[in-house]
C-alpha cells in the first residue's frame, strides 16, 4: 500500500528523536557533574597533601620502621583488589577498561600461584566479576556517583580489616584517574602495604630540623595516622573516578546524541523520497484511472491527447479540433 | 599565625588567629605564636579558634591530628563540622538515642557516639 513505508520512517524518525532527548539529557548532567567532581577533586587535596606531610615528619621523627601497614610481607598467597567502576552503564568503555586491566593484573598473579580476594566498587563491577564465575568477597554500591568520605572509609575498613587478618598480604587498587576532560588512564597500584617510598621518598634534609613534640609517641600517632592516609588515598581514588565516569558518560552520551542526530537526517530524507514517490504513483494512478474511465465511456478516443490537451494548448485550432 | 581545619572533603576554616585551643591525646592544649613544632592525635572534643579583637570561630572534631610548624597550626580531621554547620535536632536526636542505650549494655561504640553527640551540641551552645 501507498504511504506504508512513509509510516514506517516516521516512526522510526520518531523514536530515534526521543532516544536523542534522552542522550543529550545525559550528555548535559554529566558535563555539570565532571565540574562538580573536578572541584571535589580539588577540595579533596589538601587534605591527603597534609597527611602525607604529617607522616613524613614522623618518619623523621624515627616512627613506623615496622608498622604493619608498612611492611611487606616475605611470602604473598593471597592478592586483594579493590576495583572501582561505576553503578551504571552507558559510559563507552569507562567500565570495561578499569575492570579488564583488573581482570589482567588478576591473572598475573595467579599465574604465579597466587589466590585472589575481589573488593569490588560499582554494581557493573560486581555484575562482570560474578558473571565470569570469580568469587566475590565484597561489594559496595550506589556510591560512585558522588563518593563521600564515609564510603571511602566503609572499603578502606573491609580493605584493612582483611590485610590486618592476614586474609590478604596484598592489595591492588584499579581505578581510573582523571587527568583532563579529554584524559583519563586506568591505573593498577599496590594499595596496601602502603609503600614507604611513596611517604618518605622526598626526605629533603635541606628543610629545618624538625624537633617535633610529639603528643602522643610517635609510633602511637602513627598507628592512628596511617588508617587514614589509606583512607585518604582511597578517596581520592574515588573521587577521581567518578569524575572520570562522568566524563567518559558526557563523551559517550555525546557522540550518541550526535550519531542520532545524522540518523535523522539520514531517516528524513529517505521519508521525503518515500513520500515523493508515493504522492507520484499516486497522481499517476489518479490520472491513469480518470484515463482508463473516460476512455471507456467515450469509446476508444485519448482523453488527453484528443479532447483537453488539444484543446487547452491550441485555442486557435478549436474549431478545427472541436466536433 | 596561620590556622587550617582540614577535613578530607573541603577545608573548614583557613586563616589568621592569635590562639587555638584543642584537645589532644594528653588534654586541653592551646597554641599561640612561635609555638615549638608539635605534632599530635586530636581527641574528640572542641576546637576553638581565636583570631584578634575575640572574635571565635568553633569547630566540632570527631578525632585527628594537628601539626605546628613554622606559625602554622594545621588540624586534619576526617569528620569535623563548624559550629554553625552542626544540625542541632539530628545531635539532640543522636544524644537520646546513644543515652537510651548507655542504660542498656554499651560498648565503646556507643561511648563515642555519645561524646560526639556532646561535642556537637557544645560547640554550638558555647
Amino acid at each position: 500500500m501507498a504511504g506504508g513505508k512513509e509510516r514506517v520512517l516516521r516512526r522510526r524518525i520518531k523514536s530515534v528523536e526521543s532516544t536523542k532527548k534522552i542522550t543529550r539529557a545525559m550528555e548535559l548532567i554529566s558535563a555539570s557533574r565532571i565540574v562538580k567532581a573536578q572541584q571535589r577533586v580539588a577540595a579533596a587535596r589538601p587534605y591527603s597533601e597534609q597527611i602525607t606531610e604529617v607522616i613524613r615528619n614522623l618518619a623523621r621523627g624515627g616512627a613506623g620502621k615496622s608498622h604493619a601497614l608498612l611492611s611487606e610481607r616475605d611470602t604473598i598467597n593471597k592478592v586483594g583488589f579493590v576495583v572501582i567502576a561505576a553503578d551504571r552503564g552507558l559510559a563507552g568503555g569507562y567500565n570495561s577498561t578499569v575492570i579488564r586491566a583488573a581482570e589482567r593484573s588478576l591473572k598475573e598473579h595467579q599465574a604465579q600461584g597466587r589466590d585472589y580476594s575481589l573488593m569490588l566498587v560499582g554494581k557493573k563491577a560486581a555484575d562482570y566479576f560474578r558473571f565470569r564465575g570469580y568469587r566475590v568477597d565484597a561489594v559496595f554500591t550506589g556510591m560512585t556517583d558522588q563518593p563521600r568520605y564515609e564510603d571511602a572509609r566503609q572499603v578502606a575498613d573491609e580493605v584493612m580489616r582483611r590485610f590486618a587478618e592476614g586474609d590478604v598480604d596484598l592489595v591492588e587498587l584499579a581505578y581510573t584517574q582523571f587527568l583532563s576532560l579529554g584524559t583519563q588512564h586506568v591505573r593498577v597500584r599496590r594499595f596496601v602495604p602502603i609503600e614507604a617510598a611513596a611517604i618518605t621518598e622526598e626526605n629533603r634534609t635541606d628543610g629545618p630540623e624538625s624537633d617535633y613534640e610529639f603528643e602522643p609517641e610517635p609510633d602511637a600517632i602513627l598507628d592512628k595516622l596511617l588508617p587514614r592516609y589509606a583512607e585518604a588515598r582511597l578517596f581520592a581514588a574515588m573521587l577521581d573516578a567518578s569524575a572520570s565516569e562522568h566524563a567518559a558518560r558526557q563523551r559517550a552520551m555525546k557522540s550518541a546524541t550526535d550519531n542520532a542526530e545524522e540518523l535523522i537526517t539520514v531517516l528524513q530524507r529517505s521519508m521525503n523520497r518515500a513520500r515523493q514517490e508515493a504522492i507520484t504513483t499516486e497522481i499517476s494512478e489518479i490520472v491513469g484511472g480518470a484515463e482508463a474511465l473516460a476512455k471507456a465511456r467515450s469509446g476508444g478516443e485519448d482523453l488527453l491527447i484528443d479532447r483537453t490537451f488539444a484543446a487547452d494548448l491550441l485555442p486557435s485550432h478549436q474549431g478545427v479540433v472541436d466536433r | 599565625m596561620q590556622v587550617e581545619l582540614v577535613s578530607p572533603e573541603r577545608i573548614l576554616f583557613s586563616g589568621e588567629a592569635e590562639m587555638v585551643i584543642l584537645r589532644a591525646a594528653g588534654g586541653d592544649i592551646a597554641f599561640l605564636e612561635n609555638h615549638a613544632p608539635f605534632l599530635g592525635a586530636v581527641d574528640i572534643g572542641v576546637v576553638r579558634i581565636i583570631g584578634s579583637g575575640q572574635s571565635e570561630e568553633r569547630a566540632a572534631v570527631h578525632g585527628g591530628f594537628v601539626e605546628v610548624r613554622d606559625n602554622r597550626v594545621i588540624i586534619l580531621s576526617d569528620v569535623a563540622e563548624l559550629a554553625s554547620q552542626v544540625d542541632v535536632e539530628r545531635a539532640r536526636e543522636a544524644q537520646r538515642r546513644a543515652e537510651e542505650q548507655m542504660r542498656g549494655e554499651h560498648d565503646a561504640e556507643c561511648d563515642a557516639a555519645l561524646r560526639r553527640a556532646h561535642v556537637r551540641l557544645e560547640v554550638v551552645n558555647g
